[in-house]
């Protein structure tokens, strides 16, 4: 298949194991969420992917195997974002979003048409072509947030990895960020994106991945993968449920 | 702004072949530099131009690993010194010059200095180990430098007579007095070469400002990047004190004083930061040479005693904008 696949992949972390056998497929224009609760291995399999993490078994993308360390080849395919965006300087909005583009070259030195018009379009969709010339320091943390996902996608890559990209954003924000995300996948990528708030995972999703203590627990469509015995041994809370827009979405309500 | 820096240097450059204790007036440069027999040729030819081709391209070095140094371990803290290397040529040229019977204008020294720089980053790997994050890193060179320096004092200590003591405390203060064309001719291969690899990163330090896991994740081999800049730190600033000695605050004042003219990017800083990195230093010892004194006073003494004010300066801004926002 041509999307994102995992064979019994399995990372460690100073000889302790904190993803086993874990086993998945993403088609494109799918956006996968990943949850689970903290310490489950959610971060460890974005950056397994990534090739930041050093795996056994084998993974898939396009139908290439990819094996593990980062290259630029590795880079243009595939853009990771952290759970926390550093930014050692002052750099203004565009250069920041434009360090999304180095996997291609240094367009620093030398941008290509390509470049420019990648950052122009990550900006535009983030709503940031307004202030593109403000030094990111000077932004707030819902803003900067979204600068560090234009810089993603300014990359172009065919898989987008975002680590908890709704972490730090007012609810509205939240709302924007999966729905661009719903739409980058739309456009024929795939996006896997750690989640913890689970409404958001089923109100968005696709796919759900739920990871537990390192093993995939369940995985499949939101209502499927989010059951209420799934979600009750997972994460040992009650959940009520609400509807929206026919989904079933999952409100925690205390220990069971 | 590199344009305007680098007629600065110019300019500056021109000011130290006209002063010493024989004021040239700009005429007799030119024709000392065309090549005349005269006095004022044989000054400004065989004593200030070697002199100020140090200054410039020994500047430009400490400016350039400064800015460099900056961007690889993201801090604007930074400085040439971090890493050790500097402390380790300083040792190996004060034990050529302790033990060695060589005296301070010798050719041995450089030689010795450049030996030095490159065990303390041979050092520096095996303790860190190739794929040691930064902070391990930093401490390794920390230890490696305090080592150096302690070492340098008991070399002091140890020095077979008060003469050849002498003669070290001053070398390590650090001066471009005498220094010749074979000075030049030594050390200036070694910090072009060190110079092009600290400038072979440009593009990782561009993607280490988004941390060393996006960097890396970015495509760019944090590790190797670290490997080059360490041996570019070695070649160039070894080279740079071992002929003149030790010369601080250069490498950490440059950087930041282009930073906010040519803006944040820590790539764009790197050719404007050589640039003002051999202004100052070139300034400084033209300074030197004006001061009326019995002996000459130490280039090293006057960058550090001009970069502590303007590290003052810097900190009181820093703490305005924080009092401000």
């Amino acid at each position: 298949m041509s999307g994102l696949v995992l064979e019994r992949v399995s990372v460690s972390l100073g000889g302790r194991p904190v993803l086993q056998d874990v086993t998945l497929a993403v088609e494109p224009r799918a956006l996968l969420a990943v949850v689970g609760p903290n310490g489950a291995g959610k971060t460890s399999l974005l950056r397994a992917v990534a090739g930041l993490a050093p795996f056994t078994g084998t993974m898939r993308l396009g139908g290439e195997t990819l094996g593990g360390g980062t290259s630029p080849a590795r880079a243009r395919r595939i853009a990771y974002l952290p759970q926390r965006s550093e930014l050692a300087w002052a750099l203004s909005v565009r250069d920041a979003v434009m360090l999304g583009r180095l996997p291609h070259g240094d367009p620093f030195s030398g941008a290509t048409p390509q470049d420019v018009r990648a950052v122009a379009a990550a900006l535009d969709r983030l709503g940031l072509a307004g202030f593109a010339a403000r030094p990111v320091t000077e932004l707030s943390g819902g803003e900067r947030a979204r600068v560090m996902l234009a810089r993603v996608l300014a990359t172009e890559a065919s898989l987008l990895l975002a680590d908890e990209p709704t972490a730090a954003l007012d609810p509205a924000h939240q709302l924007a960020v999966l729905g661009l995300l719903r739409q980058v996948a739309a456009e024929g990528r795939i996006v896997v994106a750690v989640l913890h708030d689970l409404a958001l995972a089923a109100r968005f999703a696709d796919q759900v991945a739920v990871l537990h203590d390192g093993r995939l627990a369940a995985i499949g469509p939101p209502d499927a993968a989010l059951s209420d015995g799934v979600l009750g041994a997972v994460f040992g809370l009650a959940f009520a449920h609400a509807t929206v827009d026919g989904r079933r979405v999952p409100i925690p309500l205390g220990p069971r | 702004m590199t344009a305007a820096l680098a007629l600065l240097c110019i300019l500056l450059a021109g000011m130290s072949l006209m002063a010493g204790p024989v004021w040239l007036p700009p005429a007799e440069v030119l024709r000392g530099l065309a090549g005349g027999e005269s006095t004022a040729g044989i000054i400004v030819t065989d004593i200030r131009l070697p002199r100020t081709l140090l200054a410039l391209g020994i500047g430009a070095t400490l400016g350039l690993a400064g800015a460099a140094l900056q961007g690889l371990v993201r801090n604007p803290l930074a400085e040439p010194t971090l890493f050790g290397a500097p402390s380790a040529a300083a040792f190996a040229s004060a034990v050529v010059l302790a033990f060695g019977g060589a005296s301070a204008l010798s050719l041995w020294l450089p030689v010795a200095g450049m030996a030095g720089a490159f065990v303390s980053v041979a050092l520096l790997f095996l303790v860190a180990g190739q794929r040691a994050g930064i902070t391990v890193l930093l401490l390794a060179g920390l230890a490696l430098n305090a080592f150096f320096g302690a070492a340098t004092a008991l070399v002091l200590n140890l020095a077979p007579n008060p003469f050849a003591a002498l003669e070290i405390a001053f070398w390590l203060l650090g001066s471009l007095e005498d220094r010749s064309f074979v000075h030049l001719a030594l050390a200036g291969p070694f910090m072009a070469l060190g110079a092009l690899l600290l400038v072979s990163q440009a593009k990782a330090y561009r993607a280490l400002t988004l941390g060393e896991e996006v960097a890396a994740s970015l495509g760019t081999h944090v590790a190797r990047s670290r490997l080059v800049v360490a041996g570019g730190l070695a070649l160039g600033v070894g080279a740079a004190v071992s002929v003149t000695g030790a010369i601080g605050f250069v490498g950490l004042v440059a950087p930041h004083l282009v930073r906010r003219a040519a803006g944040a990017d820590p790539a764009r800083i790197l050719l404007p930061s050589a640039l003002a990195g051999a202004a100052l230093l070139t300034a400084a010892d033209t300074l030197v040479r004006l001061v009326p004194a019995t002996t000459e006073i130490k280039t090293g003494v006057v960058t550090a005693l001009v970069g502590v004010p303007f590290f003052l300066w810097r900190i009181l801004r820093i703490r305005r904008a924080e009092e401000g926002a």
